[in-house]
């Protein structure tokens, strides 16, 4: 997923604060991105756990599709462009209510994943017939390729590559946020809306990929400076670089596209069945529903696990091996977790050796070490959960 | 005594017979967080370039090769349970294995710090 060698690495709208703060850059999916500031991996990712870790993550792909002609009917408007959407993915697009947002995948005929992404539904009614999407950074030109092609003319993708997407993420994320943005805090967890700030518009979910409660928020380049300043201003926020977002995520849980998840992953292999809705699982008009159904109601031919490993990290691509040493699977994303202290990985097992407390082993450098299995995710998740009054 | 320098930033210092074995400032900085120092066995006996511990970082895993021939006669324990010594004091407390050096005109070979900081300054 890195660049070819030969293209220029793209930049983002805020690359010379990165460098100005001292960051590692390193080229990820065409874009020189910062790995890691000053204060270093595991004291950003302690942080944000403790504080708030404010992260470039403009390289991904947040984009609209919006219907060419909307007859200005809410309901049926978001209906039909639900319906671009639900026939590449397994979810209740239709069902999403007015600014909501929800967590899906991309899938090919065969069932297997081509991409995971959010889809989110505009508040406002006078935006109806709008779906905000937001894609990975490797698969972005191929996801909105699919994207452009399902639409068939019926809606137009409009691709936010200038734009600016900041993810603020921790428990002071909504402090800070109040402070800025104030109408944002009402957002619940899995929401979004469209907020001023600076004599401009931005687009404010409340979300992210660190387990966290936290918002992205996509601004346009323009004031990308003034927002990544005023949000570090706030002393309770630092920057945090990609080598924090992974470790955060895997102690989250939460699958990386191009390594947990692949074109030949399902998604009741990946622990993602929650993304196949009840109404899609009636109506089996999704891609690969046949494989998807069949897993679903009989047992998949490998599941995605934790793992609490002993001695050295085990990366990605160790294998995995029963308690006699016979093969079994392999690591998709492994090392080392700061908030338990030890490594930890994530990795595909038959069902039969899934069940948590099942005793593994994995093969470092040709040395055999035990591996156990345990419930995802490793760190609780802390999303944040409105009061109900 | 002088402190020897390789170009895969490990250093080599003689201490009376052995001589002590880690890894410099700088590649403590460019590897950042250490979070593993696997070591070999006392007694293996190590050819000049031969991996002689890996050291693992938050983002990935390194070798640490040994700068000249010779046999392991002791192996810092402590980094098992503290790899992030290396980082606090790579050329002090955080040193890897001492080393029965096979030949002592071997270190001679090695940059010096002044050297090894030119070095530095190409990369």
């Amino acid at each position: 997923m890195l660049a070819d060698a030969a293209a220029p690495l793209k930049e983002t709208p805020l690359t010379r604060h990165h460098r100005a703060l001292g960051a590692r850059m390193v080229a990820f999916a065409g874009y020189s991105m910062p790995l890691q500031y000053a204060a270093g991996i595991v004291a950003e990712h302690q942080w944000t756990r403790a504080h708030a870790g404010l992260f470039d993550v403009s390289h991904m792909g947040p984009s609209f599709l919006v219907l060419v002609d909307r007859p200005g009917d809410d309901e049926a408007d978001h209906a039909e462009v639900a319906a671009i959407v639900e026939a590449l993915t397994p979810s209740d697009i239709r069902g999403l209510t007015p600014g909501r947002m929800r967590y899906t995948v991309l899938l090919n005929d065969d069932g297997g994943i081509l991409d995971d992404l959010l889809v989110a539904r505009p508040a406002d009614p006078a935006s109806s017939g709008a779906l905000y999407i937001v894609v990975n950074a490797a698969t972005k030109d191929s996801d909105f390729a699919l994207i452009g092609e399902a639409a068939a003319g019926r809606a137009h993708l409009r691709r936010s590559d200038e734009s600016a997407l900041l993810a603020l993420q921790g428990p002071k994320a909504a402090d800070v946020v109040a402070a800025v943005v104030p109408a944002a805090v009402d957002l619940g967890f899995m929401s979004y809306g469209s907020f001023e700030f600076a004599s401009t518009r931005l687009v404010i979910s409340r979300s992210g990929y660190t387990g966290e409660d936290g918002f992205e928020l996509l601004v346009p380049h323009d004031r990308a400076d003034a927002l990544w300043r005023r949000l570090l201003d706030d002393e309770r926020v630092r920057p945090a670089g990609l080598g924090a977002r992974d470790t955060l995520r895997l102690e989250a849980g939460l699958p990386l596209y191009g390594h947990d998840l692949d074109a030949t992953v399902s998604p009741v292999e990946a622990g993602l069945a929650f993304t196949v809705s009840r109404r899609r699982r009636e109506t089996a008009d999704f891609p690969g529903a046949h494989r998807i159904l069949a897993e679903l109601s009989g047992e998949p031919a490998r599941v995605r696990v934790g793992l609490l490993v002993d001695g050295a990290p085990a990366r990605e691509g160790t294998v995995i091996m029963d308690d006699g040493g016979a093969p079994i699977g392999t690591v998709t994303s492994g090392g080392f977790s700061p908030t338990l202290g030890r490594p930890v990985a994530m990795g595909y097992v038959p069902p039969r050796l899934s069940a948590t407390g099942t005793m593994l082993k994995v093969s470092v450098r040709d040395r055999v070490q035990p591996a156990t299995v345990t419930a995802l995710p490793f760190v609780p998740h802390r999303y944040f959960r409105k009061q109900v009054s | 005594m002088t402190t020897r320098y390789t170009r895969d930033h490990e250093w080599i210092r003689l201490e009376g017979d052995t001589a002590v074995v880690g890894i410099s400032q700088y590649a403590q900085e460019q590897l950042g967080d250490i979070v593993y120092v696997e070591l070999p066995a006392v007694g293996k006996k190590l050819d000049k370039g031969a991996e002689a511990a890996v050291v693992e970082s938050v983002k990935a895993a390194s070798e640490v090769y040994a700068p000249v021939a010779g046999e392991v006669v002791e192996i810092n324990q402590a980094l098992a349970d503290e790899p992030a010594t290396v980082n606090q004091s790579p050329e002090g407390a955080g040193w890897f294995v001492k080393l029965k050096v096979a030949n002592r005109a071997d270190l001679d070979a090695l940059m010096d710090a002044d050297a090894y900081g030119k070095f530095l300054e190409t990369i």
